[in-house]
């Protein structure tokens, strides 16, 4: 029923490298763009323009005391960070960068990276639940709350995608797009997916889980070193699992005129979403946690089902008429 | 629904498109230890205090800038000297509390206390941010160069006597009866 | 107290009821309302004076003119509408305001008063804040008025309050306003010291900074920064209420606790200026042993308690009753000695005795002050509880406010009641051996020798009631005096323990035993009347708490107690609080202390028994512990530990080691001394506070936290705890708002002076809100006593020796303070010119004293209206053996010894010498 058709040994090992790079070397490129924004300079002293301040946070995110604090509830406590980091990099499985590159070929691309991203909250909600301080509490109780709600319309607005394609298969579905990105038809679902996208990686502006003005740092105030390093990267590598999805789903992944390769393509369209991300944060404020719930559900449900609901009545009228 | 759209969408692009234009602005900020940044006079930095014009203490002790003071690091002691002026005992700061938010120097009816451009005051050893009057008694009369609180009020002091101080008449004559 | 008349007055359209026949003002501020003022004074009355209270006064609803009208001076009328918020009574006060600011040389940051200043308040409050005046501004030369207070005229506003105080409630006669238009300036004839024993007050009076205290300047802090708690004054046996405030370790300065019952608004000047010893360098801060070394404070207690198993312990009348308590129950209750004199032993108990006589009450001050006929009996009571002297002062006014009920002028009329009056005045009889400091209002003065007095008083109660004693002795003033105190509505006797002279008190007690019998006749009462006002002074802060100590034992006196120890009875004396030196007579002293294995002390400065000691141990200055004291009257009151311990010094009750917490050494007071049962009401109320949740020391304004200790460490020490009280040693915590339970420091909005107390009273002058008065705990017994035979001693021919007091020296601790000693005289004798001349002596030389085989040397003091048989020895710091003269002495010249001399001596009838002229 399922297919899983799994790449080569290396092109995992070669896949699995370049996104944890990619991943920590976001974090420089996101202080540099946030820095030029704000009109300050960031980083720019550790290697060539500060590029080499990567290598030091890691130095210094390695050397930090790996401290559990004796209230927390140890198990959960470690657990936690790693959940995010396993079912994130599992999404990257189902990415097709290329018609060449990519871990598995599956027939349920889009509902494997959809029950990925419902895995997602159980390392936050662990993660505030076990540290046992009522800030932790409060955004692991927020985390939860919104990561289950946007998952909702994450997926319906999916749905417009893959009704036009036909297919699960994350590959077909770019291959489908060769004719015209999905971005032109499914518009509203594009809107609908970038903004559940945000919310599933609780990037800013909807770090609400983490709101350091109101709750500390969230569900990770207790984590320290690498634990937290674990946190912070899985975030990054959603932002860039998030950027990819959009690539695949509406702007035709890999396609592109011949002159540039495949690869290029793709990340040129990633890199793009991954630099938009980072101006929201530049730019966008947070909305309160009543607000991001009632437009969820007052307003993105509705949309999202209505999208869904045009897309399946023109895709129905539009077979018929052909048939 | 039009109104929905512009509050979500369009007010937020709108942000994005000016924050993104920043992208093509100089930075406001410089290489800080290579390069030194200018100082406003008013910066509100290391704490001084001054003296007046002919070279006395400002300072008279009435421990209005301690009072004021947030972080309540500012402790001091009245003394007097002979001839009836105030002046403070001893006069400490402990900088490694002190937030820099200048309402010392707001209170201070003699404009004894100032705030300076310094702020490069970082020591090793904490216990060296605790600072005392003779670090932060100056020599010069700061920002403000020719009040003398001794002066305008009324209080008699060596060099001033009763009657001498501003829109002052001479002492009354007790024994007088004559209008 | 019958409940007052109510009326109904409109004040900005809200209806009130308030107290008939009170004025606007006083009524505003009982209501809450911030109206402001200068010149009234809640116990002085209104004058009118100041303008500064001007509000609208409406005829009826119609009228929408209004008048404008003092308040002060405006009697509440049934139905009457005001207005303090309309615009126009606003710009008036303003416009005050800003007219009385017009000389003042804006000197606040240089002013002591500032941040507590009446002028400050006023001035925000009526919304002035920039001089438009531009002329010059009237200056004034200040003066030096002695050791106390600091003069800065140039900062008046002419209110006229510190006169109205100083003279009219005083009766002080040096300071006076002078001058005449703008130039009106308040000060003494010359520079020199104020005489009046009062003078502290003029501080909190002056609503601005023109009197200030001069000890405090010298350590100066602001109030805001002084940490501050409910406590007692020590200074003598009235319990005066007191806010001690403390700031670097150090006890910065005294002021006033309104208590409506004591003290009211105003305190005596050794309460104020003599608690400098508190931070004397030679305080006891270790455990010694006899050798003067260290010790640790675990090896000095086990030191103490094995001592205790076969000692005396002797008691402290300065001491708390916890701690007399803790002596008692380390001892046992039979060998628990009184700490007082033999004489003033006997004294006390038969002063507690007439407490318990149902023909007698013992009268509060608010009470003293409403007696119309007052006889003092031999009690210097200026120089012995200064505080019943100022409210005996009051007393002659009723005189004055009977007149003007007559004639429809309200009491509170201050000025025209005192002009209708003139020098009319409640009579007050005087019988002393000299002169006193109430002469000025003495209606009559009998003035005799010890012995002589007892004669006349004894004669006195005969004139009084035929089945009283009489003896021959007869003074022409005695029939009026007899008469007055019959036509009284309400007639006090005053005594005291101070003279330990027992049989004045007996003749005190017969004479309002005769009064007391004679108005039940005529009040026909069916033979039982109210009782008669006796008031018996005690010596000491807690001279009666130790008496009730002592109840059961009444044999247990220090006398006994040498004695024991002398003859070997018991090994071993433990010592509280006391120089016994001035107790008993030193050789008796040396005696026992010389006899007995083991002497451990327990005090908080050296002295003459600590240095005899095998074993000192530091305990805490009053405002360093918390403690009850018990006054004159019995009213057990609470004092709160203001600072924290001196060195390692304990209250005594730490180091007996029998009590954990102070709650506990309090509570099995009340439970194991009879006397003692009620003792319990005098922990406060804490159920208002939530649990955990405390009553701050330090103003939310405190200032300086992280920086006082910094110089010695930049990380900060924690806050100290205070587990035996609801008080905390720093800001945080619920501080009292209109709630006077545990009122650490009286302040409220816009009241940063001691005005403010208006917003913790019931009513103005009523008692504080929810505040805890104290707790009565003497008994009347059912049956009255008897008159007491009293042994009539003829003239012994020579000289009879009595104490003389001096508020300035005579209590221990107080003339240890730099202030108080500013202020002391040498020991000098005060004799009469004619036993002058017989004796050879001259003024400000020296005097032999011979008696009871020791010799003593004083400076000579002659007195013109000494009674002629009778010497009065005051000891002061002088080391005297007074209790070894006896009570006949004999006098020769000698050469005058170097000290202070007589200069600071206030007396009225002193034979200046020719250079002082």
């Amino acid at each position: 029923m399922f297919t899983f058709a799994v790449g080569s040994a290396l092109s995992i090992a070669s896949i699995l490298l370049a996104v944890i790079v990619l991943a920590a070397l976001l974090i420089w490129v996101e202080r540099r763009m946030l820095s030029f924004w704000q009109e300050r300079l960031g980083p720019n002293r550790v290697g060539w323009f500060g590029i080499m301040q990567v290598v030091a946070d890691m130095i210094k995110i390695f050397t930090k005391e790996d401290w559990v604090p004796p209230f927390a509830d140890r198990l959960t406590f470690v657990l936690a960070p790693a959940i995010i980091m396993i079912v994130v990099l599992m999404s990257f499985a189902v990415i097709p960068f290329t018609p060449e590159v990519g871990v598995i070929d599956s027939n349920v691309g889009v509902l494997f990276v959809l029950a990925m991203a419902s895995l997602g909250a159980y390392s936050v909600m662990l993660g505030g639940l076990s540290s046992n301080n009522k800030y932790a509490l409060l955004g692991s109780l927020r985390a939860a709350a919104q990561m289950v709600s946007y998952e909702v319309f994450m997926g319906i607005s999916l749905l417009g995608v893959v009704v036009l394609a036909g297919s699960f298969n994350l590959r077909e579905i770019v291959e489908t797009q060769a004719d015209g990105w999905y971005i032109v038809p499914q518009f509203i679902g594009f809107l609908i997916f970038l903004i559940a996208g945000v919310a599933e990686s609780h990037r800013l502006p909807f770090d609400i889980p983490e709101a350091e003005q109101e709750i500390c740092a969230g569900y990770h105030t207790e984590y320290s070193g690498m634990k937290f390093g674990m946190f912070f990267v899985g975030e990054y590598l959603g932002l860039v699992l998030i950027s990819s999805l959009i690539t695949v789903l509406f702007f035709g992944g890999w396609l592109g005129p011949a002159f540039l390769p495949p690869i290029v393509w793709f990340s040129l369209k990633a890199g793009f979403f991954i630099m938009f991300f980072i101006l929201m944060r530049a730019a966008l404020p947070r909305p309160r946690y009543d607000q991001l719930m009632s437009y969820g559900w007052l307003f993105l449900l509705p949309l999202s089902l209505l999208n869904l609901l045009v897309t399946g009545a023109v895709v129905l009228v539009s077979t018929t008429a052909t048939m | 629904m039009f109104r929905l759209i512009k509050d979500t969408l369009l007010s937020q692009a709108v942000t994005l498109w000016g924050v993104f234009r920043k992208l093509f602005v100089k930075a406001d900020t410089v290489q800080y230890p290579d390069e030194q940044p200018y100082m406003f006079p008013r910066w509100r930095g290391r704490i001084i205090l001054s003296r007046d014009p002919d070279g006395e203490e400002r300072c008279v002790a009435c421990n209005l800038c301690a009072v004021a003071c947030p972080v309540d690091c500012i402790a001091l002691q009245k003394a007097e000297t002979e001839d009836g002026r105030w002046y403070p005992e001893f006069f400490r700061i402990n900088f490694s509390r002190c937030i820099m938010c200048g309402f010392c120097e707001e209170a201070c009816p003699t404009n004894a206390i100032q705030l300076t451009p310094d702020f490069e005051m970082a020591e090793y050893v904490r216990q060296d941010m605790v600072w005392e009057k003779e670090d932060l008694l100056i020599d010069g009369v700061g920002k403000y160069h020719d009040y003398n609180f001794y002066r305008v009020a009324g209080k008699q002091v060596a060099g001033k006597d009763k009657g001498e101080a501003l829109n002052e008449a001479e002492p009354v004559d007790v024994r007088s009866l004559l209008p | 107290m019958t409940e007052k008349a109510k009326v109904e007055i409109t004040i900005d359209g809200v209806t009130y009821e308030v107290n008939a026949g009170s004025n606007l003002l006083q009524e505003c501020l009982t209501l809450g309302m911030d109206l402001p003022y200068f010149c009234w004074h809640p116990c002085m009355g209104s004058v009118g004076a100041c303008r500064q209270c001007a509000v609208k006064q409406y005829r009826d609803a119609e009228d929408s003119a209004g008048l404008m009208t003092m308040a002060c001076m405006t009697p509440v009328q049934p139905g009457a509408r005001i207005s303090i918020e309309d615009a126009e009574a606003k710009a008036f006060r303003a416009g005050v305001i800003e007219s009385l600011m017009i000389s003042h040389p804006h000197d606040c940051p240089v002013c002591e008063e500032g941040g507590e200043c009446h002028l400050q308040d006023m001035t925000l409050m009526s919304g002035h804040n920039y001089r438009r005046y531009d002329k010059k501004k009237v200056t004034h030369r200040n003066q030096y008025l002695g050791p106390f207070i600091n003069h800065e005229m140039n900062r008046c506003i002419t209110c006229y309050r510190c006169v109205r105080f100083y003279n009219e409630y005083a009766g002080g006669e040096d300071l006076s306003a002078q001058a005449s238009h703008h130039f009106t300036y308040f000060g003494r004839h010359r520079d020199g010291t104020l005489e009046s024993e009062f003078s502290g007050n003029l501080v909190e009076v002056c609503p601005t900074g023109v009197f200030t205290d001069k000890v405090f300047s010298e350590n100066y802090t602001r109030k805001w920064d002084l940490q501050t708690a409910p406590s007692i004054c020590t200074g003598c046996g009235v319990g005066c209420n007191i806010t001690p405030g403390e700031r670097y370790g150090e006890l910065r300065r005294v002021v006033n606790r309104y208590h409506s019952e004591l003290n009211g608004y105003f305190i005596c000047d050794r309460g104020r200026f003599g608690t400098g010893y508190v931070n004397d360098a030679a305080r006891l801060a270790t455990p010694l042993d006899g050798a003067g070394n260290e010790l640790d404070a675990e090896a000095a207690g086990r030191q103490l308690r094995e001592i205790a198993g076969n000692a005396i312990g002797i008691g402290s009348p300065r001491a708390g009753n916890e701690a007399n308590f803790a002596l008692r129950k380390l001892v046992g209750e039979e060998n628990f000695h009184a700490g007082y004199s033999d004489a003033e032993h006997a004294c006390m108990q038969l002063a507690a005795e007439l407490a318990g006589d149902p023909r007698f009450y013992n009268p509060s001050i608010r009470e003293i002050e409403q007696a119309d006929a007052v006889l003092v009996l031999g009690e210097d009571v200026t120089n012995t509880a200064p505080r019943i002297a100022l409210a005996l002062r009051q007393s002659v006014h009723n005189k004055a406010l009977e007149l003007a009920d007559g004639a429809n002028i309200p009491r509170w009329q201050d000025a025209a009641v005192r002009e209708l009056a003139q020098q009319e005045r409640s009579p007050l009889c005087i019988f002393a051996c000299g002169a006193t400091r109430l002469d000025d209002v003495a209606s009559d003065r009998v003035i005799d020798t010890p012995s002589g007095l007892v004669r006349n008083a004894i004669e006195l109660a005969g004139r009084l009631d035929a089945s009283a004693p009489r003896t021959a002795k007869s003074h022409e003033a005695l029939e009026r005096v007899a008469g007055q105190l019959l036509a009284a509505r309400r007639p006090l006797i005053v005594a005291g323990t101070s003279s330990g002279n027992i049989d004045l008190i007996k003749a005190a007690a017969n004479i309002a035993g005769a009064l007391q019998k004679r108005r039940a006749v005529h009040e026909n009462h069916g033979g039982t009347a109210a009782p008669v006002d006796l008031c018996l002074l005690t010596a000491e802060v807690n001279s009666m708490g130790l008496h009730l100590h002592l109840m059961t034992r009444q044999e247990n006196s220090l006398g006994e107690a040498l004695r024991k120890l002398s003859s070997g009875e018991t090994a071993n004396v433990i010592v509280l609080e006391n120089d016994l030196y001035r107790r008993a007579p030193h050789a008796q002293v040396d005696a026992a202390l010389d006899a007995a294995r083991k002497t451990a002390v327990l005090d908080l400065l050296p002295n003459r028994t600590t240095a005899k000691a095998d074993l000192v141990l530091p305990v805490t200055a009053f405002s360093e512990q918390q403690t009850s004291y018990v006054n004159y009257e019995g009213r057990a009151q609470l004092a709160y530990q203001v600072h924290r311990n001196h060195g390692a010094a304990c209250p005594a009750w730490q180091w007996t080691g029998d009590f954990e917490h102070f709650r506990q050494a309090l509570l099995d007071c009340a439970g194991s001394v009879a006397a003692f049962a009620k003792l319990g009401e005098v922990l406060p109320d804490t159920s208002n506070l939530p649990s955990g949740i405390k009553v701050p020391r330090q103003s939310e304004r405190y200032s300086g936290r992280t920086a006082m200790k910094a110089n010695l460490n930049v990380h900060e020490p924690k806050q100290a705890q205070d587990p035996e009280s609801a008080l905390a040693f720093s800001m945080e915590g619920i501080p009292p708002r209109r709630d006077a339970t545990i009122l650490a420091s009286s302040w409220a909005p816009q009241w940063n002076s001691n005005q403010s107390i208006s917003k913790f009273q019931d009513e103005i002058n009523g008692p504080l809100r929810q505040g805890h008065g104290g707790t009565l705990l003497l008994e009347k017994k059912s049956e009255g006593g008897e008159f007491k035979p009293v042994p009539a001693n003829g003239d012994g021919g020579g000289l009879e020796l009595l104490p003389a007091f001096q508020i300035f020296g005579s209590e221990e601790l107080s003339s240890r303070s730099e202030a108080i000693r500013a202020r002391m005289t040498d020991a000098y004798l005060a004799v009469s010119p004619a036993d002058a001349e017989r004796h050879g002596l001259q003024q400000g030389r020296g005097v032999r004293l011979s008696g009871g085989g020791i010799e003593a040397i004083a400076l000579t003091c002659i007195r013109t209206q000494m009674s002629p048989g009778a010497a009065a020895l005051h000891v002061g710091d002088a080391e005297i053996d007074y209790h070894g003269l006896g009570s006949q002495v004999e006098l020769a010249p000698a050469d005058a010894p170097e000290g202070r001399g007589l200069g600071e001596l206030i007396v009225s009838d002193l034979v200046r010498m020719r250079e002082e002229r």
